[in-house]
């Protein structure tokens, strides 16, 4: 599908990439999942890989994933893309690979999967979509969950004294030595998500290279279970959440010095 | 190829290697880690894929993605962690991916012990995972079965696009044998629907989900016609001096095993006593159980558990003669005389025509005590 | 014209993200109608012709659902 310009003279300079399928996806409105897969598949589309590219998908409200990028696609078990990505990739070495995990999958359950993949080096591309929150079941908490944040399963607020505190999980793999690659983004505004593009765009050159595992962790939004306008979860990103996951390179490998050898 | 003297462990890995496995994932456990160590060694050397995963669980996950990626693949493992596999053998099944699981059993439940049982029967024939599927499970005996069936394993996997299982207790892991194994194969091409990037063709999907009831109903029909051609065309079983029986004994690997020398000690002493062991768990040998048990007075079900097969066995037979057990549990192995001693009561029961009844034993030399069906 | 956009709306879930972002504040909410998914969709309301096709709507949409075009160079 393509849309026609209005006047011969326009240009398009922004249209729908051509790594999404034109499904519709199931995320509710204005839930940042959307513009994470939309990045994606931009940087697929720039780096002209759709065709060499593999995606596996996670359980959770990222759990029909597959349904919406034009690229081959796996869909991995609660919490185990990592492990399934490594057969993926060790079965397809000169392929990318990627994984698209949510907070309660990655963080929670699939905690020992991502930590020995990153242990391991592996060669994959993940992309940690953290809202903290459960969204697919409706709202309960995470272990990224806010201090005091009310969800159905802490109605009256996160308790640290008995829940914990929220987990880091781009500060816990950033010290693994396997891992070659990890920051966090935000998609609260324009600023921050072009910011978000380019950190995608190099956690897949780091496996293209073979440096090792990469990881770019998303702080996204979750209107619905947060009970907040689109607009409202946006500034709660901002405000709430980037204070406790604060935005920045927490790894980053060393630039090749211009000139050097490959 | 010549007969070598092999370690059970390392013969299945071994023959896994040679049918063109391409990737192994695994964990370490007793009484299955020599396949893991030989792998560790031959994988690399092969330049096949090796990885060392951080649990069970997640070896299962790898092994799903590299079966997703179309490559031959396989894991081994021993009863507790076969237990921790369970999810990823359910979304293997609800995928239709190929692969092969080994699982050389050991004493239970819970920790258990390093001893070699058969209580995994259930959990293997049965499923042990969520969702109606099936395994293709297959019993060696021998050490050169443990390489034979690994061979079948495989090539029925890739046919039927199914986990396909070699069900060993620890006896037949830690056992020396001489053994034959086969010539290296060639590598297989992937096959079209398998994840190798979607280069010139339409994207493939490699899924276990199926949010749409009808959907998911009509996945599950495809499965069980899928299931009935198994059933119909992969039945393997021995049949082992029962042409004159009056007696039968039905035990698969290391019990079949100890039964064989009972039943040769039976014979000499004029007792018409023989063995059907299904080498294949599912799909079972029921049209050969059936008409054997319309051959004999009585039928004894041998195992190392506390009754599993037993269940499919009176299932099968359904009332027509005796069905009798005798099992040990815990790792314990049955000698020749215990199941000696069996299948004479067994015979006389069956000369009665009493009614179906277990035998079952307290200690290693406590006798068989009768308790009621 | 310098740009303009066209929103999809049969993508559109109305979730208005793109309507601040626009440096000039061309996009509304139409809420005199629906689309088909039952959502007042974004619609660009530019008859002055300001909007520069800067892709800041674009960016922000959850749905990849607007494209951007500007005026090629002569």
């Amino acid at each position: 599908m393509t849309i026609q310009a209005p006047e011969p003279l326009l240009t398009p300079v922004y249209q729908y990439p051509e790594s999404l399928t034109h499904v519709p996806t199931h995320y509710c409105p204005g839930c940042t999942h959307g513009i994470a897969h939309r990045l994606i598949a931009e940087v697929i589309d720039e780096m002209g890989v759709r065709q060499d590219t593999i995606g596996v998908a996670s359980v959770g409200c990222s759990v029909f994933s597959y349904r919406y990028f034009a690229t081959d696609f796996a869909q991995a078990a609660h919490g185990r893309a990592p492990a399934m990505a490594t057969g993926v990739k060790r079965a397809n070495p000169d392929k990318l690979v990627f994984t698209y995990q949510g907070d309660g999958d990655l963080a929670s359950i699939g905690a020992a999967e991502i930590l020995h993949a990153a242990v391991r080096g592996e060669n994959i591309t993940v992309f940690f979509v953290n809202n903290a929150i459960y969204g697919m079941t409706g709202g309960q908490m995470a272990p990224t969950t806010l201090e005091g944040q009310k969800t159905t399963s802490s109605p009256a607020g996160r308790d640290a004294a008995t829940t914990g505190a929220p987990l880091r999980m781009s500060e816990l793999l950033a010290q693994v030595d396997g891992a070659a690659y990890v920051v966090r983004r935000s998609l609260h505004d324009v600023v921050q998500i072009r910011r978000a593009k380019k950190a995608i765009r190099r956690a897949l050159e780091v496996q293209r290279q073979g440096l090792g595992f990469a990881m770019v962790e998303l702080l996204s939004s979750c209107p619905t279970n947060w009970g907040l306008a689109p607009d409202a979860a946006l500034a709660f990103i901002r405000d709430e959440m980037v204070p406790v996951f604060p935005l920045g390179d927490l790894k980053v490998p060393d630039e090749p010095a211009a000139g050097a050898p490959a | 190829m010549s007969v070598e003297l092999l370690k059970g462990n390392v013969a299945f890995a071994e023959a896994a290697v040679r049918a063109g496995c391409e990737a192994y994932f695994g964990y370490p456990i007793t009484p299955q880690t020599e396949a893991l160590e030989h792998m560790a060694k031959r994988m690399p050397e092969l330049g096949r894929v090796f990885v060392q995963a951080e649990s069970e669980v997640a070896a299962i996950n790898m092994v799903y993605g590299a079966a997703a990626a179309g490559m031959r693949t396989m894991t081994s493992s021993s009863s507790p962690g076969v237990s921790l596999m369970m999810e990823g053998l359910s979304y293997m099944a609800g995928s239709e991916v190929p692969a092969v699981l080994v699982d050389v059993m050991r004493g239970g439940p819970g920790l258990g012990n390093i001893a070699p049982a058969q209580s995994d029967y259930l959990q293997m024939v049965k499923g042990g995972g969520h969702g109606d599927y099936k395994m293709i499970v297959l019993a060696p005996a021998t050490v050169q079965e443990m390489i034979d069936l690994t061979l079948l394993a495989f090539d029925l996997a890739d046919r039927y696009r199914i986990v396909s299982v070699l069900l060993a207790d620890g006896s037949m892991g830690q056992m020396m044998e001489g053994a034959e194994l086969p010539p290296m194969k060639p590598l297989a091409e992937r096959p079209a629907w398998a994840l190798t990037g979607a280069r010139d063709r339409d994207t493939n999907l490699v899924s276990s989900i199926h949010l749409d009831p009808e959907e998911e109903e009509t996945f599950n029909l495809h499965l069980q016609a899928k299931y009935a051609e198994i059933e119909a065309n992969e039945v393997r079983f021995e049949e082992h001096l029962l042409d004159d029986a009056r007696v039968a004994v039905v035990a698969f690997g290391t019990a079949a095993r100890v039964a064989k020398t009972a039943i040769a000690g039976l014979r000499a002493e004029g007792v018409a006593a023989g063995l059907l062991r299904p080498i294949t768990l599912w799909p079972y040998p029921e049209a050969a159980l059936r008409d054997l048990a319309a051959r004999v007075d009585a039928l004894l079900v041998v195992e190392m558990n506390a009754g599993q097969m037993v269940e499919d066995v009176r299932r099968i037979v359904e009332g027509r003669v005796p069905v009798r057990f005798y099992g040990r549990t815990g790792g314990v192995m049955p000698m020749p005389e215990e199941i000696a001693d069996a299948i004479r009561e067994t015979a006389s029961a069956g000369a009665a025509s009493g009614a179906p009844a277990d035998t079952a034993a307290g200690g290693s030399d406590a006798p068989a005590q009768e308790v009621p069906a | 014209m310098k740009g303009t956009v066209k929103v999809d709306e049969s993508l559109c879930k109305g979730c208005a993200l793109c309507i601040p972002v626009c440096p000039k504040g061309l996009l509304r909410v139409a809420n005199e109608r629906f689309n088909a998914r039952g959502v007042h969709p974004a619609e660009l309301d530019d008859p002055a012709e300001l909007c520069t096709g800067c892709e800041m709507c674009a960016i922000a949409c959850p749905e990849a659902a607007i494209t951007v075009f500007r005026a090629v160079k002569a």
